[in-house]
């Protein structure tokens, strides 16, 4: 009979975030905002069809980086968990603290108990009536969940982005610059300045859906063309 | 033969909310095969000489115009010779380019009708596309076909289905019966216990080509015949400003009728009628 070696769990552990941290660095990263009009998540994704960001809730948006299969499996989990609430009690009940920490409990059972750990970082966002309403939370590999103020960068080289998309960061921004702003810190780790529109994922939770579009779904996701008409607008 | 992994992830992928019910919350859906066992005993024996007591939602009328449908529905819900609610709505919208209204027993069909809401938009989010006009009459379907077993004891839903095939281009129509048939309508439908009299004043109202304008005031006109002559059915009332709901789909989407808009048809039908001076 072979002898197991003894690892000791602090030796694991790190074993195991180093792992998930090493696969999350190598993807490409996503910028949630917070800003006036409501929240901007844009990601560097040359995929029209295999979203990073999608929609969980009437005000209740997803974005994440990593590993595809393991965060869509993450994602649909979320829909229907705010799918379920909504029915059974009402649509005003479901929250992004709510589901957020249901996503905490489940990345933190997975890395604990799982062969390997999901190698994925989330943000759940919520669009509030007011900026100072919003909620930001990013979820990471180990189920540890932080309340975010303002932005949420990750993926890729996170630091450099959040430094860049930090710098320029303000409450009052609009939806063409919170955009921009992104595209911004998205090539700040690169050696090209600018990033054409079919490189990009964009979508918004709109603040005032339902007195500017009639409805209280505020997830939108904008087209390649209106991604181009919104960063040309100041120009 | 061992069932893979791989087996299990796909079985178990779904992108309807139903089947997600079904399997893992069955007792919220409004229909089940088990809910019949969740009957008191005494509705299971009844037999059809004492109805059960419960609100009934009644007619609804659907009509193709230029360049979409229109669904309209009266206020009235009656238990027995009651009215029950004199406010209720019975036409809703399914997702944007689709609505549907309810005729039967009140309670279930505004579960099926949250039940359906909640179905197109899952898919909707789950899949990142919406689903075919005939999908979703499709689901429909399997919802009132859910439902049989209530049906065999008086707890009947009959609703009717519009929407704007965006590939097509034409706004179209859907029936149903209890078991869950699907019948594709021209031109105009109506259900509920007034939709005899509603579609005797269609046949005549109704042409090819009508405006939305036009098409608005036909549909309340035929509401307001169904009202004259069936108890069930309410009829625009002016005391207590209230109106039928009117909903139009087209290719920009489903909106409701102001009631600013409503009052003002259904003030003109009085007005032509009470100047008529005649026998209806």
């Amino acid at each position: 009979m072979t002898q197991q070696f003894y690892v000791s769990p602090e030796q694991l552990m790190k074993d195991r975030a180093d792992f998930a941290r090493k696969g999350i660095a190598r993807g490409r990263s996503v910028v949630v905002i917070s800003c006036r009009d409501g929240i901007a998540l844009v990601a560097e994704n040359p995929s029209p069809s295999l979203h990073k960001i999608g929609e969980i809730y009437d005000k209740i948006a997803f974005a994440a980086v990593g590993k595809y299969n393991e965060f869509e499996s993450l994602r649909q989990a979320g829909v229907r968990y705010a799918d379920v609430r909504g029915y059974s009690y009402d649509r005003e009940d479901v929250t992004a603290r709510g589901l957020a920490s249901v996503y905490a409990q489940s990345l933190g059972a997975v890395f604990t108990a799982e062969q390997k750990p999901f190698e994925v970082e989330l943000a759940v966002a919520e669009v509030g009536a007011s900026p100072e309403e919003d909620h930001l939370y990013r979820l990471t590999f180990d189920g540890s969940i932080a309340d975010e103020k303002g932005f949420i960068v990750m993926g890729g080289q996170a630091d450099k982005v959040s430094e860049s998309v930090g710098a320029g960061w303000r409450g009052e921004l609009d939806f063409a610059a919170a955009i921009r702003l992104a595209q911004a810190g998205l090539v700040a780790d690169k050696e090209t300045t600018t990033l054409p529109a079919s490189a990009v994922e964009v979508a918004v939770l709109d603040r005032g859906s339902e007195s500017s579009r009639g409805t209280r779904r505020a997830f939108r996701r904008l087209e390649d063309a209106d991604i181009v008409a919104l960063l040309a607008e100041e120009d | 033969m061992q069932e893979t992994t791989a087996n299990q992830v796909a079985a178990s992928a779904t992108s309807s909310f139903t089947e997600h019910l079904q399997r893992e919350r069955p007792g919220l859906l409004p229909f089940g095969l088990r809910s019949a066992e969740h009957l008191p005993a005494a509705a299971l024996t009844a037999n059809a000489a004492v109805p059960l007591q419960v609100p009934h939602g009644t007619t609804i009328v659907a009509l193709s115009y230029a360049g979409g449908v229109l669904m309209a529905g009266d206020r009235r819900a009656t238990m027995g010779n009651v009215i029950a609610s004199r406010h209720i709505e019975k036409v809703f919208p399914a997702d944007q380019y689709s609505v549907l209204g309810i005729a039967g027993t009140a309670g279930i069909a505004l579960d099926i009708t949250r039940l359906f809401q909640v179905e197109l938009e899952h898919y909707e989010k789950i899949e990142g596309t919406l689903l075919s006009l005939e999908g979703k009459a499709n689901r429909l379907g399997a919802m009132i076909r859910g439902n049989l077993p209530m049906a065999m004891q008086g707890l009947a839903v009959v609703p009717l289905f519009a929407g704007f095939d965006r590939p097509a281009g034409v706004g179209r129509l859907f029936s149903y019966d209890v078991t869950g048939g699907r019948y594709e309508e021209q031109e105009h439908h109506t259900v509920g216990s007034g939709s005899v009299f509603a579609r005797g004043a269609l046949k005549k109202l109704w042409r090819p080509n009508l405006t939305e304008e036009e098409a608005v005031a036909v549909a309340v006109e035929a509401l307001y015949d169904a009202a004259d002559d069936d108890s069930a059915t309410g009829g625009p009332d002016p005391i207590r400003r209230l109106w039928p709901v009117v909903y139009t789909v087209s290719r920009s989407g489903a909106f409701r009728v102001p009631d600013r808009e409503l009052a003002a048809v259904a003030g003109r039908i009085i007005e032509s009628r009470a100047i008529a001076q005649r026998e209806a």
